[in-house]
């Protein structure tokens, strides 16, 4: 049984964590992926004639060009936050939660019904109620292919894809239905003022982002200083060792996808509230869940990581509008920047190899 | 031929990994027509030298010559070129193939474009002929015997023009007859001008089956001698580097209450076949209970069925007299059972947690380590650390991943952590397979001593010298059955070896049920 210690200082504790992190694979690797990943994308950019350096300045005036751009930024990464949450959640426990796409858009989609159904609540009440129905409905939308996976061995990826689309088009059709149409708009009324997040210099930057360090913080806590945190990271790894250690492992299996889901599901909420104000018909996925899945994988499933993960992103959102308008470089270019970033974070194998090439070349010099 | 120059030379192996001198400054001299065993703990650099030789690695300095001229390989096919063949532990057979087909893989006889599957039948059988090794060309990879596995893999090695054979743990994965067999193989081989290395951390492999012995310490070479001139206790000496018991002193038993009561068990297999049919036997207080059988006749099944881990179809279990038929693996643990799983690093570790995440996997959810919802990680590190040094287990620190830790070390964090449980039954599924001398003397103390305590135990192992070494009575299973029990001072090697394959009753007094 275990012994009185000395307690650790704080300073132990930042040494011990400083000698126990793996600065390499989680520090080192993904900035140098990214690094890779701007300069292969820069060989597109030349391909078209144009200089790269012009859009990699474009990119960085979107940072620091004004107050505005700067939390337009922290606009677009706040949602990617919270599906990128509820990925790198679900991946911990062996799972790929692609539907995050699918309960982030019933988040949104149910935040908005409630704000616009029960407007005679009053507004912070409103407001929480909006963001309780979104993230209930997320969670519901995870737990159907949870409970498959967990009872039936169905594969999660498979089910959610296919909630993906239900949830497309079950909004669609309630976006445009008399119930929740706005007349003369391809969306539903608005969601009451009093229910709105308020936002920051009218840009899409709101004081959801408060929400979504909470829910980085919450996340860290749950895996890494409670028991059920213990037990879902145990099934992630193995899910084997996990059934010898007795825990329940097709129970935690559900429970992992449904608060992976409650995440995304909150993070629609926030984006009804805080950013569209109403439920637009969608052409589409929003492509904000699936985009979660990049977030997370450059985030290496962390929680933290997930936060500089979802800046990079924001970043490049809001870049491949400005280098259209500034160096007249088609803004898909930016998707191929991204593109180039993820397989270099995928292919981390590689990375090392370039590095120990780089490194050992400095060493010849 | 020339015999004073040697076939294989290797000189001055050097290969450095990260943190760890592999190889250092190696020197190996392999003859035609010997045996040679390469003898070392695991870790002791033994595979690294091999995987040098065969042209996985490179080595950062020193030469290998080949009939005295300087050689350099670049990959495994540089190394089959100039007659180097390897058997992996684990074998690199395409399981649906023909076992013809396995052989002439890589290598295809053909007319045209189009394979001529008739002269890679004759190619095989003149091989299997010429060396005596008897294969069926036509039968598939996943129908046949572990044992005969291994002798295509073999054949595959000569086919491709191996002149010396590389033979990574070859037994470890044998039954004791099959592993005889091997032995008659090698020497027909080495009779017909081939040479063997044989890597291997038994002992009595090396004396019983090899001509030379080269034995690997820590990176180092430490000694070359004939097995004529060693003895056990010498190799074991010069093995890990301290003297070694490696038989534990063991006292009579004094059994007490039965602990552990199965009755009329029956189980299924993973593809739903049946795996257990009928087994009935008890394991009391203060007593060591040993399962023996080939791989594959239900042990892991009965083992997994106590433990919780597999739901029986029929029968009864009983923990101290209270029934624990088809609960969960938690309940069969409070109940008293602590359980050392056959498979450590698929059951008994999360690799990617630490140590001390580890050692507290069976008790994470209880006070002091869990209050309410929250987990204190501090007080786990606390225990664990106690633990790793009451069990000398090897670790840089408590947060270290258990995936970076030797099997031994691996091994200890399971059996600290299983005995600290203070159980009623502590099941040992084959607790020492793959660990060297020194990691094993551990565990056998380890587990006599809890005999002494009056714990239960339930052994089941695949090695004879262990069941020999701890058992007071001995179980064989077969096929789903038990069938023989021998008492620990009645039993030899060869009266279970064959209870083991099924010839029931040779010798009269030994059947049960």
């Amino acid at each position: 049984m275990p012994t009185e210690q000395e307690r650790p200082t704080l300073w132990d504790k930042l040494r011990a964590f400083w000698r126990n992190t793996d600065w390499e694979s989680n520090l080192i690797v993904p900035l140098a992926a990214i690094a890779f990943g701007l300069l292969a994308g820069s060989i597109f950019v030349l391909s078209i004639g144009k200089s790269p350096l012009a859009v990699y300045k474009a990119v960085l005036d979107t940072i620091f060009g004004s107050k505005r751009s700067f939390l337009d930024v922290i606009g677009q990464a706040t949602p990617l936050v919270f599906t990128g949450l509820a990925v790198a959640f679900a991946f911990r426990t062996g799972m790929f939660n692609i539907g995050a796409e699918g309960q982030f858009t019933m988040g949104m989609l149910v935040a908005g019904i409630a704000g616009i159904k029960l407007h005679w609540l009053p507004g912070p009440l409103l407001t929480l109620v909006c963001l309780v129905a979104g993230t209930l409905a997320g969670g519901l939308w995870a737990a159907i292919p949870g409970w498959l996976k967990a009872k039936r061995g169905v594969h999660e990826v498979i089910n959610s894809i296919m909630m993906n689309y239900i949830a497309l088009y079950l909004t669609n059709t309630l976006v445009l239905s008399k119930w929740l149409r706005e007349p003369g708009y391809q969306a539903t009324f608005e969601v009451p003022r009093k229910a709105l997040i308020p936002n920051f210099m009218g840009t899409t930057a709101n004081w959801g982002i408060i929400l979504a360090v909470l829910a980085v913080v919450v996340v860290y806590y749950l895996l890494w200083r409670t028991k059920l945190g213990y037990e879902i990271r145990a099934t992630g790894y193995s899910p084997t060792a996990a059934e010898y250690a007795g825990i329940n492992v097709p129970n935690r299996l559900l429970g992992a996808l449904v608060i992976s889901g409650l995440l995304a599901g909150l993070g629609g909420a926030v984006y009804t509230l805080g950013v569209k104000r109403r439920v637009f018909q969608l052409f589409g996925f929003t492509g904000i869940g699936l985009d979660g899945v990049a977030v997370s994988l450059i985030g290496r499933n962390h929680p933290a990581g997930v936060i500089l993960a979802a800046l990079l992103y924001g970043v490049l959102y809001r870049g491949s509008a400005s280098i259209q308008l500034s160096t007249g470089v088609p803004k898909q270019v930016v998707g191929i920047i991204q593109a180039c970033i993820i397989f270099f974070i995928a292919a981390d194998e590689i990375v090392r190899f370039l590095l120990k090439r780089f490194s050992r070349k400095g060493e010849a010099a | 031929m020339n015999t004073s120059v040697p076939f294989v030379e290797m000189r001055g192996i050097v290969k450095q990994f990260p943190g760890v001198l592999a190889n250092d400054r190696i020197d190996l001299d392999i003859y035609r027509g010997e045996i040679h065993a390469l003898l070392g703990e695991n870790g002791a650099g033994k595979s690294t030298l091999m995987n040098i030789l065969y042209g996985l690695y490179r080595a950062d300095a020193g030469e290998i010559r080949i009939d005295g001229k300087v050689v350099h390989f670049d990959g495994p096919n540089a190394a089959i070129r100039h007659g180097i063949g390897m058997v992996h532990q684990h074998f690199m057979l395409v399981e649906p193939f023909t076992v013809a087909e396995n052989i002439i893989l890589g290598n295809e006889p053909h007319k045209g474009i189009r394979l001529d599957r008739r002269q890679a039948i004759a190619k095989v059988e003149e091989l299997s002929e010429k060396y005596n090794l008897h294969v069926d060309p036509h039968a598939r990879i996943a129908d046949i015997s572990v044992g005969m596995q291994q002798r295509v893999e073999i054949l595959k090695a000569l086919y491709r023009g191996a002149e010396l054979l590389i033979l990574d743990e070859p037994t470890a994965v044998l039954t004791p007859q099959e592993a005889d067999e091997l032995i008659v193989t090698m020497r027909q081989l080495v009779a017909a001008g081939k040479s063997i290395i044989f890597i291997t951390h038994k002992l009595k492999e090396v004396l019983r089956s090899c001509d030379k012995v080269t034995v690997i310490r820590r990176g180092k070479k430490i000694a070359t001698l004939p097995t004529a001139d060693a003895s056990l206790n010498e190799l074991a000496t010069l093995m890990v580097g301290r003297d070694v018991e490696l038989t534990v002193s063991k006292t009579a038993a004094s059994p007490g209450q039965p602990v552990l009561q199965v009755e009329n068990l029956h189980a299924l297999d993973n593809r739903g076949l049946p795996a257990l049919r009928g087994i009935t036997f008890n394991v009391r207080a203060g007593e060591i209970v040993a399962i023996a059988g080939v791989e594959g006749n239900g042990q892991t099944e009965l083992v997994d069925c106590i433990a919780g881990l597999r739901q029986a179809t029929e029968g009864k279990i009983k923990i101290s007299e209270q029934e624990v038929t088809n609960l969960t693996p938690r309940q069969v643990q409070e109940a008293g059972v602590a359980h050392i799983p056959q498979d450590r690093q698929k059951r008994g570790l999360v690799l990617n947690f630490t140590v001390a995440e580890n050692m507290v996997m069976r008790s994470y959810f209880r006070p002091p380590f869990s209050s309410g919802l929250t987990m204190n990680q501090g007080l786990a590190e606390g225990y664990a650390k106690n633990l790793v040094a009451k069990y000398d287990i090897r670790t840089p620190s408590v947060q270290t991943l258990a995936r970076s830790l030797s099997g031994g070390n691996q091994q200890k964090i399971i059996v600290a952590r299983e005995i600290d449980q203070n159980p009623d039954l502590l099941i040992a599924a084959q607790p020492t397979r793959g660990l060297d001398v020194g990691a094993i003397e551990f565990i056998h103390k380890e587990l006599l001593q809890q005999r002494d305590a009056g714990k239960a135990i339930l052994l089941v192992s695949l090695e004879l010298d262990e069941i020999m070494a701890l058992a007071d009575r001995i179980l064989v299973m077969y096929e789903g059955k038990i069938v023989g029990e021998l008492s620990g001072e009645e039993a030899t090697e060869e009266k279970i070896g064959l209870l083991m394959v099924g010839e029931r009753g040779k010798g009269g007094e030994t059947v049960a049920n």
